[in-house]
This record gives C-alpha cells, structure tokens and sequence, in this order.
C-alpha cells in the first residue's frame, strides 16, 4: 500500500463523503460531507474514519468492552472505575503511524489554525441522537498534538461509563462498534443558532424557525440563554414572528486561545436581534437549499461570522413532526366544486 | 369574559340628547323588537361607520332584501337563511338567521347543490352574461330623466297622441330609479356568497396544510392581477404622466383647486387641451368610483367632485417628472402570484393534496374576476348614477318649494319621498301649490340636527347575548366575524392597545391621522399612520403617503389588507374599535406582525 492510499484510507476531507459513507464516517461525518457536495459553505474539514479507530483500538478493548456492557451495568462504581482505566488507555496509546500522518496532513492544509474535533458514531436508527451527549466534543483545539489528543480522546468516549451502560442496556452489540472524528477548522461566531425547515410547533412546511444567539451555538443548546427566535415564511420571505428576548449570556472562545468560556453579553447587545434582516434572510435561502437537497424537511446548526459569512455546521433530518402520520387534508373530488358544496352542505 | 355580560342589550340603548326622535327617520321593521334582546347582533360598521341618513337607509333594506333572496329563497343556501337588520341610534345591526334542524339542512342542501352546481358549472358564460345586464342597467339609470314641469306640456304629447302628461313620469321614473337599484343589488349578490364560498374552502385548506400561513399570503395565490378597480388610480397615473408630457404639469400643486385647474388648462393652448381630452376620455366610466362603499349619499363619485382625483394628481405629477411614477408591476405580480402559487403546491405533503389544491385554487380562480369586479359596476358605477338621479329629484322638489335645496331629499325616506312627489304631481295638475313645503321643510331641519348628534355616538361592536358558536357562512364569508372576532373586541375594551388581524407585516411608528370618511384625505400628511372604519379602492390615491393602515373593520378580503401588501406597509384591520380609541395626533406603534396597535403617547391636543 502506498502512503496516498493509506491517507485516504484513515482520513476523508469532506468533499469525498456523501450521506452513503455512515459507515466510514459516522453519522455527522458523512452528514458534513454531504452538506459540503451540496455546495452548503461549511467550515473545511475531514474525518479520521473508522478504519482508523479499527486499526488504533486493539481487540483486546474491545473484549474489555464487551465484558463490561455484558456484566452488571448497576454497579455503577465498579463500571465507573473499570470503564476509566479502559478510556486511559485507548487515550494514552499512541496512534497508529500512517493515521498520526494522514490526521497531520490534513491539519496542515487546514492552516494548522484552531479546529473542533467531534465524535461521529456509526449507530443508526436514531441511536446517534441518544448518544449525542455521551460522545466528547473538543472546541479550540490548537497543535498537532493536541488534535491527536482529542482524536483519541474522542475516540475513548465511546467507553466511558456511560456510553458502555447506555449500549449495556439497550443490548447493542460492541461488535462492530466503530467510530470516525471529525477534525473542522473553526470559525468564530458572531452568533450561531439552530434553524428548523418546517415549524417546531406546528408542523408547517411553509415556515423556517430560526433561533440564534450571540456568540458559540453551545450557549443555546446547553440552555444558557433564551434565544431571539424568527419564524420566517419560506415562500415570501417575510418575518412572520420575532421575538428579541434580554441574551444574558454567550459562549466564546477563551482568550487563552483553546476551549471554550462563558460569559455575559455586553448590555448594549443584550436586546439587539442576534441576525439582520437580511442574514435571516441569507439562512432561509440556504436551508431551503439543504432541505431541497435531501429531500425532507431539515435540523440545521449554523453559524454567522462578523463578516457575515453563514456557515452551516450540522444537517441532520427533521423527525418529530415526520414521524407523525397526517391524513391529507383534503382529497381531489369528482367536479371542484363539490369542495364547496360540502363545506356550506352544513356536512349533510 | 363573562360571555352574557359582554355586550349590552339592544333595549338597553339609550336615545342621544338632541336625537330623541331618530325613530321618525327610518321604517317600522328597521326597529329592535323585545325579543331582539335574545339575539345577537352585530354592528356593520364595514358598510355603515356613520349614522344613516332617512333616504340612506335604503342602502341597508334593499342590499338585504336582495341578499337574503339569493341566499334563502334562489339558491337555498343549507345552513343559513338571510340577514336581519335593525337601527338604532342612526346605526345598522346585523344578525343572520341560522338553520339548525339537520333534517331541514339536508333537505336544503339537495336543492342547493344542484342550483349552486349549476351557477359553478357554466360561471363563466353566467359572468359574461351578467355583466351584459349589468351594464344595461347602469345605462337604465343613467337615463333616467326627471320630468321639468313646465307650464304648458311639450306638443309632441299632442302630436304624438301621446295621451300622458308630464306628471305622471314624475313617479313612474322616481320608482324606476328604486326599482333599478333593486335590480342591481339583486344581481350584486346573485354571485357573491358562491364566490366567496370557493374562497373560505381554499382558504381552509391552506390553513389547514400550512396552519402558520399568513391569510394574506393565501389571498395573494387567489387574487386577480387585472381588476378593474386599480383603473382609476391607473387613469390618475397616466393623466399625471401626460401633464409631464404636455407641459402642464405646473398647474398641479398640493391643494389646488380643481375649478381654477380646469379653467387654467383651458388657457394653456395644446398642451392643456389635450390634458383636458384625456381627462374626459377617463372620467367615463373610470371616474364613476365613490369615494366610499356606495352605501351612502355624501360618497360622491370623482366625476361629481374632482377633488380626490386633485389631491393625489400632485404626488403623481412629482412622482412622474422625477420619472419615478410606476404603473402597477402586473406581469412582475401575475409572476409573483403564480411564483408563491406554485411554491404552496409543491409543500404539500401528497399527490392527493396537491390534485385537491388544484382544484380549489382553480375555482377560486374562476370567481375570483366576479368577486373583484362586482364592486366596480354595482358599488361605484351604478351607486354614484343612482344618487345622482335621487339628487335631481331633489332639484325637482326644491324648484317646487318643497325642500331647500337638492341635497335635502336625502333626508326623507323613499317612502316619503314619493309622496312629497305625489304631492307635486297633483299640485302642478290642479295649477294649486305643492303642501311638501311646510310638512317636509322642519322634518329636514330637525333630521339635519339628529344625525349631528348621532355622530358622537359610540355604538358598541355588539349587542345581545354571545352565542355559543358563530359560524354563520355568511357572516365569516363577507364580514370576516367570527367567534374570535367577537372575543378579541369584547377584549380590546380593556385594553389599551388595539387589537386585529396582521394584515399586512411590518412594524411603524407614527403620528395617527384618524378620518371617519375618504372626503377628508386631503388632510393626510405624508408618513402619517391612517386610522379609519374602512378603506375602499377610492382611499388607494392615500397609501402613497401614508407608513401604516389601521381600520376597524375587514379581514382577509378587506382592500387595506391587499393594498397594504401591495405597499409593502403594516396594516391592522377589523380592530373594531381603532377610530373610537386612537385621536388623531397620538403617537401609534402598528405592529402588522402581531396585529396590535399601541397607543405610545398623546399627541398635541
């Protein structure tokens, strides 16, 4: 095998992942390189795949693993000390040559700037969203040691206590278990936010719901701060509600230069909307775009920079409202007025 | 809310000092009854936001009788019968009579749905032919002739071997005029509640499919892009574009008069000619629009006076020299409409909604012209010809002293009117004099004196017990009133801000200019927030000027709502009470996003 090959083997820049690479990428993996073929502006970045965990992580572990989520996943503290010094481990060996290279490589043609390095599991049918919290997530990391570091760090997440006591219960296999991270140039935010496709509360296709903050979108998954929320009407582009709520807090970059800090919004930015008309207006044309692109309404994070530059973050298919079956509200009848003659039949 | 205590009772109306006696102007069965007080009713100040006039109330007797004919009795509409009003205070109520035996609507319902069929199936040949009778009936009326009474009958009644005189055409051509206008309003609602029920069931649906979408946006997909009631202001756009053009455009400043105008363009050689030729050109039939609703005497249309037309040819004529006065954008509108029609259609979640869709907007789309078009030739065309024949009545009255002056005939019910002419007719046969004078002459005085007081009164958004549900099709269908509707007024009167639907998005602040009527739109100062009852398509010359709209009554059809989007300004409507509420002078906030207009501080008193 020649190194080319072996760098394309460990580590995909997004480009070269689409929405069929689960598998190789996991399921923000492969959502980010379908985003980035979709033309979505999103931070450049790759994905140390799951032939690099599968070559890093020994069998060994693995049985480690197995033997854990097997056992008695009550004991809490016999698992919490057992699962630690198996996620010392994984964190402390050293990465495999070739994928130390291939993840170097790639961090260089990022700039060698400040990256987020996220887990992305492989778990389908939803699981992914459940074991959304229980996978690290490393902001500002800065150094080529350091982004191995929290590459492995990510990767022995997937054993900690409760990832193993999540898997335990539900009875899934540590066969096969596997897990790509993704390494992304940062992007400082003015204000990120979430943007549904359709509206959270009704279900209504014909509205985007946008919800942003100033600063980090953390602040307002975590639920630090009550975001100004927008519902804007897809076809005409009007702002059909804003509601500006006081932003007491955000989260940015620690001056430090790596990870992330929480702090108090200036007073004069605390009631000013976190988006301009016209970058709400920017986002709505860009998530009628993704949602057009995989062909059902969208969960999207995105981020807005000083400059104005929107950048997508995640995509993910909206599932709440889809998993509701709705009758069609209405039929074709025989004559088109029989719509009418209906309706003022007085349901005769 | 205390849903029995919300609105007062119709026998607990008090007189207004110096009106006692507005009974004496109106009829009999306008009058509530003690059983009224079991009944709810509503105030239509969409069509009657001032007290009425004597003669004026045949502006609420006949539009009812006609309506509740075509409803009840033409088409057999299955859960409603028609709609019943009562004065009080110079003020019309409104209540429709519901049918609620299931039997009963079943068996209605065989009869309408093949009626009803019938008018949906061939709408299209129906409309055209309608429109044929229509205008027949506005050259009818403009051709009424009021007989001149001389000393001697004209020859020809001689030569002729015509056999009648005069006289008699005294009354024949007065019941004419009030047969026509019978006519018309009997074809004024012949199409009406079938249009509009094509509407409420795709709007229905839309809300139903897409329940956060804005009622405007829904009328959008539906609305017609060539309605003949943007004419006017479109005639008004090119007379300021051919003053530019023909150097006279000087002669057009703000307040001019439009005598002097005239006069002066009749001095200014070719150019003023050809102005004047083209004035002409446009005043028939494009000039025949009220500066109201048709529904009462005091709207008159622009060609009786020119000063609407007068107050907005001068921002056009500015408008049109710095080469920014834009005719509406059609083709860009028709695009845009078909734009977001299309966009709707492929939301929907199935091919089966999408078929339905199809099917209700094409309707809508097939009635649409009638219902946009109706008001031009019945509201404004015919309306203003008819007031004007009543208005040579009155010359004819008051050339034979019984009354003062013309305008005072309005001031006698129809009923009273033809005796006064029965009057004359038998005093100019018998060479005695006409006894109109010393009866009628204190009647109008006093009735002048009462409808002054009337003005002040507040007549409450509704009288009588709430009921349980209100869903009367008609009631929604043509004065947007629903059970929300009522709550939200009931709620307003506790309020400070004002509340309504959000017409149009948006959010202004500014100085509120309140007018109970178009005439006074002269006084609207650029950037100025309108607070009126309701806007018509005569009020369109004012949204060039003014930031926001507010109006007391209207809803997803109402013309501020449309115009106002079309603006791209905040509006309010069917706030119920907004003109009672907000002073002319106080500083508003218009929140069109909301629906709610707030009172942010007073103005200079």
């Amino acid at each position: 095998m020649t190194g080319g090959t072996d760098h394309a083997r460990y580590v995909a820049e997004f480009m070269r992942l689409g929405k069929g690479d689960v598998n190789r990428a996991g399921g923000k993996g492969a959502a980010l390189g379908e985003l980035t073929r979709a033309g979505a502006k999103v931070p450049p970045g790759c994905v140390v795949t799951t032939a690099a965990f599968d070559l890093a992580v020994d069998g060994s572990v693995r049985d480690q693993a197995r033997r854990l989520a097997s056992g008695d996943v009550d004991d809490t503290t016999a698992l919490a000390d057992a699962a630690a010094r198996l996620r010392r481990r994984v964190e402390s060996t050293p990465l495999p040559p070739p994928v130390r290279e291939a993840i170097l490589r790639h961090y260089r043609e990022l700039d060698a700037g400040p990256v987020a390095v996220r887990s992305s599991a492989t778990a389908e049918d939803g699981a992914d969203a459940s074991f959304a919290g229980l996978q690290d997530t490393y902001l500002w990391v800065r150094g080529e040691d350091a982004v191995c570091t929290a590459v492995r760090r990510c990767w022995a997440s997937l054993y900690s206590a409760e990832s193993l006591t999540y898997r335990g219960r539900r009875g899934l296999p540590e066969d096969g278990l596997s897990m790509a991270v993704v390494v992304q140039r940062m992007v400082e935010p003015k204000a990120a936010g979430v943007m549904f496709t359709r509206s959270p509360l009704t279900g209504d296709r014909s509205v985007i719901a946008v919800e942003g903050s100033w600063g980090l979108g953390s602040a307002l998954v975590s639920g630090d701060v009550t975001p100004d929320s927008f519902v804007v009407n897809k076809v005409t582009g009007e702002v059909l509600n804003r509601s500006v709520p006081a932003k007491l807090r955000l989260h940015r970059m620690d001056p430090s230069g790596s990870g992330v800090l929480a702090d108090d919004v200036p007073s004069e930015l605390r009631e000013v909307p976190c988006l301009s008309d016209d970058e709400i207006g920017e986002l709505v044309r860009l998530g009628r775009a993704i949602e057009r692109h995989f062909g059902c309404p969208q969960d999207i994070e995105w981020a807005i920079t000083e400059a104005g530059e929107v950048f997508l973050l995640q995509s993910r298919p909206e599932t709440v409202w889809a998993a509701r079956e709705q009758p069609p509200v209405a039929v074709p009848k025989a004559r088109a007025f029989d719509h009418v003659l209906d309706l003022l039949g007085g349901g005769a | 809310m205390d849903k029995a205590g919300a609105f007062p009772l119709p026998s607990q109306i008090g007189d207004v000092p110096g009106a006692e006696n507005w009974r004496s102007m109106y009829p009999y069965f306008t009058r509530f009854q003690p059983e009224d007080d079991q009944r709810f009713w509503f105030y239509n100040s969409m069509h009657f936001p001032e007290p009425i006039s004597a003669f004026d109330a045949i502006t609420a007797e006949v539009p009812y009788t006609a309506i509740g004919a075509n409803t009840a009795r033409v088409f057999a509409f299955p859960t409603t019968l028609g709609i019943e009003h009562r004065i009080v205070n110079g003020r019309v109520y409104i209540t429709a009579n519901p049918v609620l035996d299931p039997d009963e609507i079943a068996r209605r319902n065989e009869v309408f749905t093949e009626r009803a069929g019938y008018y949906y199936a061939n709408w299209d040949r129906l409309f055209g032919e309608w429109k044929d009778r229509i205008t027949d009936l506005i050259e009818q009326i403009e051709s009424i002739e009021v007989p001149t009474l001389p000393e001697f009958d004209d020859a020809e009644v001689v030569t002729r071997a015509r056999g009648i005189a005069q006289n008699h055409y005294v009354r024949e051509n007065y019941h004419r005029c009030i047969d026509l206008f019978s006519k018309m309003w009997h074809h004024h609602t012949e199409f009406l509640m079938l249009g509009y029920g094509a509407y409420v069931v795709f709007f229905e649906f839309c809300k139903q499919a897409f329940p956060e979408i804005p009622d405007q946006t829904v009328a959008r997909m539906v609305a017609g892009i060539d309605v003949v009631m943007y004419r006017p202001d479109d005639e008004l756009k090119r007379l300021a574009a051919l003053a530019v053009e023909a150097g006279v455009d000087d002669l057009f400043v703000e307040g001019c008069d439009p005598a002097k105008v005239l006069d002066a363009l009749g001095n200014r050689g070719e150019g003023g000619t050809r102005w004047l030729a083209a004035l002409e050109e446009a005043k028939r039939p494009w000039f025949n629009v009220s500066t109201g609703d048709g529904f009462y005497h005091h709207h008159r249309s622009w060609n009786d006076d020119l000063t609407v037309p007068f107050a907005a040819l001068p921002r056009y004529v500015e408008l049109a020299r710095k080469g920014e006065l834009r005719s509406r954008p059609t083709e860009q509108l028709k695009r845009e409409r078909e734009r977001i029609a299309a966009e709707y259609r492929g939301l929907l979640a199935s091919d089966e909604e999408k078929a339905a869709f199809d099917q209700m907007l094409g309707l809508c789309r097939v009635v649409f012209p009638y219902v946009e078009d109706h008001k031009f030739y019945c509201e404004h065309w015919f309306t203003t010809q008819f007031f004007d024949r009543i208005r040579d009545f009155g010359k004819l009255l008051c050339d034979q002293g019984v009354l003062d002056t013309a305008e005072d005939i309005f001031q006698l019910h129809h009923s009273e009117i033809d005796s006064a002419l029965a009057d004359v007719m038998l005093a100019w046969s018998s060479g005695g004099r006409p006894l109109g004078g010393d009866h009628f002459k204190p009647i109008v005085a006093q009735r002048k004196k009462m409808l002054e007081a009337l003005r002040d009164w507040s007549p409450p958004p509704a009288l009588g017990p709430v009921p349980e549900a209100l869903n009367d099709p008609a009631v929604k269908m043509l004065w947007g009133i629903t059970s929300e509707t009522i709550e939200a007024w009931a709620r307003a009167d506790d309020d400070d801000a004002v509340s309504g639907y959000a017409a149009a998005p948006g959010v202004v602040e500014g100085v509120a200019r309140v007018l109970m009527s178009v005439n006074d739109i002269g006084q609207v100062r650029e950037g100025e927030i309108l607070v009126c009852p309701v806007t018509a398509p005569s009020w369109g010359p004012v949204f060039g000027k003014i930031a926001a709209a507010v109006s007391d009554i209207g809803g997803t059809m109402s013309h501020a709502a449309i115009v106002a989007r079309e603006y791209g300004m905040p509006a309010v409507v069917g706030t119920g009470n907004a003109t009672k509420k907000i002073r002319t002078g106080q500083r508003v906030r218009v929140d069109g996003d909301r629906g709610v207009v707030t009172v942010l501080e007073d103005g200079a008193a």
